[in-house]
């Protein structure tokens, strides 16, 4: 039982790790000009970056599996240049995880990036630093704390991922069943005791990664 | 404070139409909601109303019969619930409200039935269906026998989870039977049920899926069929009446609507055979 709850659990682990990176590099990329720069359409597209958040995941994948699917034109760009598919590989798990949890890691980037006093930047600026220094040594350390805390609920939301990734990825055990989708194909089977050890198995996990995440990255001041 | 350069007569005329038209406001706004949730919870019900749980291969057909049930039995209304046919068994054994059970496969209600969910007097076969490869219509793939599935061109195969659908153990049974289950393994999609493999086929995500020859025949502009391919055990179609029914004579009529004449000839059209 052990390797069947093994498998799904290291691929789940995987694809929400690269999914939470790929999410936390374009929400705090996104969180900063939004919280930044004001311009014309911004409250438009912060509404459309939280979309993902209150779509329902299955019309999410439908959305993905219609725009990265093999008859559009991303799917035949991948297929004739690289010779990849994107649906039913564990790389769509991750990109079907990495837009559901995007929206938890861009709403906590632009509201740390407000709350960090402009006087501050405005010192660093009048002690000669370039704008890319100031990002780098003042705004984003003093940001870090809540883009964190997003990216940890990033972390939870993909670890959790469920409807768009069984529309993108399917079910395939070993390639691309995350544990998700394990234990609702185990619970579906009536495998209960395999249901069983795999829901034990990740609340566990769940548990000691955001135990460790709040060990990790302690109040700073 | 404004009121000081107010009377007291004023103050009072100000204080009136203030009040007044903040209670306005507040009842303009909240007596169209009002009126709308009392709308909705005065909706009419239905005189009568009961639950077919049947296999989603049925989808189709079994929405027609119902409303053929609807027109001969003015009032009721017959609501579907469509999945795979152990799902629909389990829902049944922990006790969901349907009046109907019609599954895909013999194995399926035999476990309905172990489990003391259906009234077996009712049981009856009432269809028989086809296994077939299905393949999407703009494939350049010419497949003519389950060894093709070796070739390498082929990247992916749909097909149901055997453990809960039964066009996942007719397709499994016959891959066993042909010793190929081991060489094509690697290459399946799990599916939750026949008409997500359906659509997988029709929007070309893989090379070939496992359908009846029912499903393909829906979808005849975007899905072909390759071959059809024999199985172990004959594709039958059984319906019962469940037990825990509260609607157990308008179940039963809607059964014999299905066994009927009317019933089969609908069940023809969509291309299902006599069991």
């Amino acid at each position: 039982m052990l390797g069947d709850a093994l498998v799904p659990l290291l691929l789940t682990l995987k694809v929400a790790s690269l999914a939470t990176l790929i999410a936390l590099t374009f929400g705090v990329a996104w969180g900063f000009l939004l919280a930044r720069k004001p311009f014309w359409g911004r409250d438009v597209l912060d509404a459309a970056f939280t979309l993902p958040m209150v779509m329902p995941p299955t019309v999410l994948g439908y959305y993905l599996l219609v725009l990265l699917g093999r008859r559009s034109w991303v799917g035949q760009w991948l297929e004739q240049t690289f010779d990849f598919r994107l649906v039913f590989t564990w790389q769509g798990a991750v990109i079907a995880s990495a837009v559901v949890a995007f929206p938890l890691a861009f709403k906590a980037a632009r509201a740390a990036f407000e709350g960090v006093e402009h006087q501050l930047e405005n010192a660093a600026r009048v002690l000669g630093s370039n704008e890319w220094k100031v990002f780098c040594r003042v705004t984003l350390p003093l940001a870090w704390r809540g883009i964190m805390a997003g990216g940890m609920l990033a972390f939870a939301r993909a670890m959790g991922e469920f409807g768009a990734t069984l529309m993108i990825a399917g079910s395939i055990p070993g390639k691309t069943q995350t544990i998700s989708i394990a234990i609702y194909e185990a619970v579906q089977a009536g495998q209960d005791d395999l249901a069983n050890f795999l829901v034990l198995l990740t609340s566990v996990v769940c548990i000691s990664v955001l135990v460790a995440s709040g060990k990790l990255f302690p109040k700073q001041f | 404070m404004k009121f000081d350069h107010y009377s007291i007569p004023q103050s009072i005329a100000l204080l009136q139409r203030h009040c007044r038209s903040v209670t306005n406001h507040a009842s303009r706004a909240l007596a169209p909601c009002l009126a709308a949730v009392l709308l909705f919870a005065a909706l009419p019900g239905r005189a009568e109303e009961m639950l077919v749980s049947a296999a989603a291969s049925l989808t189709n057909a079994f929405k027609e019969i119902g409303a053929e049930f609807e027109k001969s039995h003015p009032g009721t209304k017959v609501n579907f619930n469509f999945a795979a046919s152990d799902i629909l068994m389990k829902q049944i054994v922990e006790g969901a409200p349907a009046d109907v059970f019609a599954s895909a496969d013999l194995k399926a209600m035999d476990s309905a039935a172990q489990q003391n969910a259906i009234d077996r007097s009712t049981r009856k076969n009432f269809a028989a269906n086809r296994l077939a490869l299905a393949l999407p219509s703009d494939t350049k793939l010419t497949l003519t026998s389950l060894e093709d599935l070796k070739q390498d061109a082929v990247k992916r195969i749909a097909i149901s989870q055997p453990a809960t659908v039964p066009v996942g153990r007719y397709a499994k049974a016959a891959l066993d039977e042909a010793k190929l289950w081991g060489a094509v393994e690697d290459k399946l999609v799990f599916t939750q049920n026949v008409r997500q493999s359906l659509d997988y086929v029709a929007r070309g995500e893989v090379d070939a899926g496992f359908v009846y020859t029912t499903d393909a025949a829906i979808m005849e502009d975007k899905v072909n069929v390759a071959f059809e391919i024999p199985t172990p055990q004959p594709v039958v179609y059984p319906i019962a009446v469940t037990k825990r029914s509260k609607q157990a004579k308008l179940a039963r009529e809607f059964v014999d609507l299905v066994n009927s004449q009317a019933g089969q000839t609908i069940l023809q059209n969509y291309g299902f055979a006599k069991p």
